[in-house]
């Protein structure tokens, strides 16, 4: 049931990969702590892998707004890599898909931080 | 499907909306429904739960949610009650509205409305009765397509 995250370096972006589900309480608190942590390195860059999500609640919707505020506020980019299509459903309802930068191709992606 | 009903009471702690969420997805299962729409019910049933312990009781150990299922031939109908002061439907935001899309909270009510296909949210002093409805479709629901 609970989330598990794991960071890499790939050209200089900090590739964020998530697995599980990111929900109100354990999930959302990791993201957070997570995504904190990596901004108090100054590492600003960061593309969050969702591949591996298989659950989100409204929680952890917030939480993924949540970041990307934080991290565009201290004049740093995140983005989404591999949306499995029950999260794409979620953020297309919601109306955060397009607000959302998001990307099917991890090198791709990578470059598009340049 | 047969008539049949089921009642749990729960305390007001985080683990209830995992299990709630728990229950429901059994139970919708149970009553045949595809995994979508299992998933569906679960996040519905969740989110109520969310706003019942979080917003209603405000995790008061002194306070319960109750969740009630009913299956009928036509409908899977869930009710999720709190002992709170009764939430406030006019007050919650259009979370799709430009100036709230990125606000970290507000989507649950919006959530539960998209997955459900009726929903009727009861505030009152004493608490918030919140029934969800799904309406079941397919052989499950005891009807049969006329052969050609």
């Amino acid at each position: 049931m609970s989330m598990k995250i794991s960071t890499r370096q790939v050209d200089g972006v900090t590739v964020v990969d998530c697995s599980g589900r990111i929900t109100l309480g354990e999930g959302s608190v990791q993201l957070r702590e997570s995504i904190d942590g990596l901004l108090a390195k100054g590492q600003k860059k960061i593309l969050l892998n969702l591949g591996d999500v298989n659950y989100i609640d409204s929680s952890g919707i917030g939480e993924l707004v949540r970041a990307f505020t934080t991290v565009r506020k201290q004049s740093g980019d995140l983005k989404l890599l591999n949306l499995t299509k029950k999260v794409h459903d979620l953020l297309q309802i919601t109306k955060l898909y397009t607000v959302f930068d998001v990307k099917d191709d991890e090198a791709a992606a990578v470059k598009s931080f340049q | 499907m047969t008539a049949q009903r089921l009642s749990y009471t729960f305390d007001s702690t985080l683990e209830t909306v995992d299990t709630a969420e728990q229950a429901a997805s059994k139970i919708a299962t149970e009553a045949g429904f595809d995994e979508d729409v299992v998933m569906q019910i679960g996040m519905a049933v969740r989110e109520a739960a969310i706003n019942a312990v979080l917003h209603g009781n405000a995790y008061d150990p002194g306070k319960k949610v109750t969740l009630d299922f009913e299956r009928t031939g036509q409908d899977l109908v869930i009710t999720i009650r709190d002992q709170g002061h009764g939430l406030d439907v006019s007050k919650i935001p259009d979370p799709l509205a430009p100036e709230n899309l990125m606000k970290t909270s507000g989507r649950g009510i919006f959530l539960i409305r998209s997955f459900m296909d009726e929903v009727e949210i009861n505030p009152s002093q004493t608490g918030t009765e919140v029934k969800l409805i799904k309406h079941v479709h397919g052989p499950t629901a005891g009807a049969k397509e006329a052969s050609p």
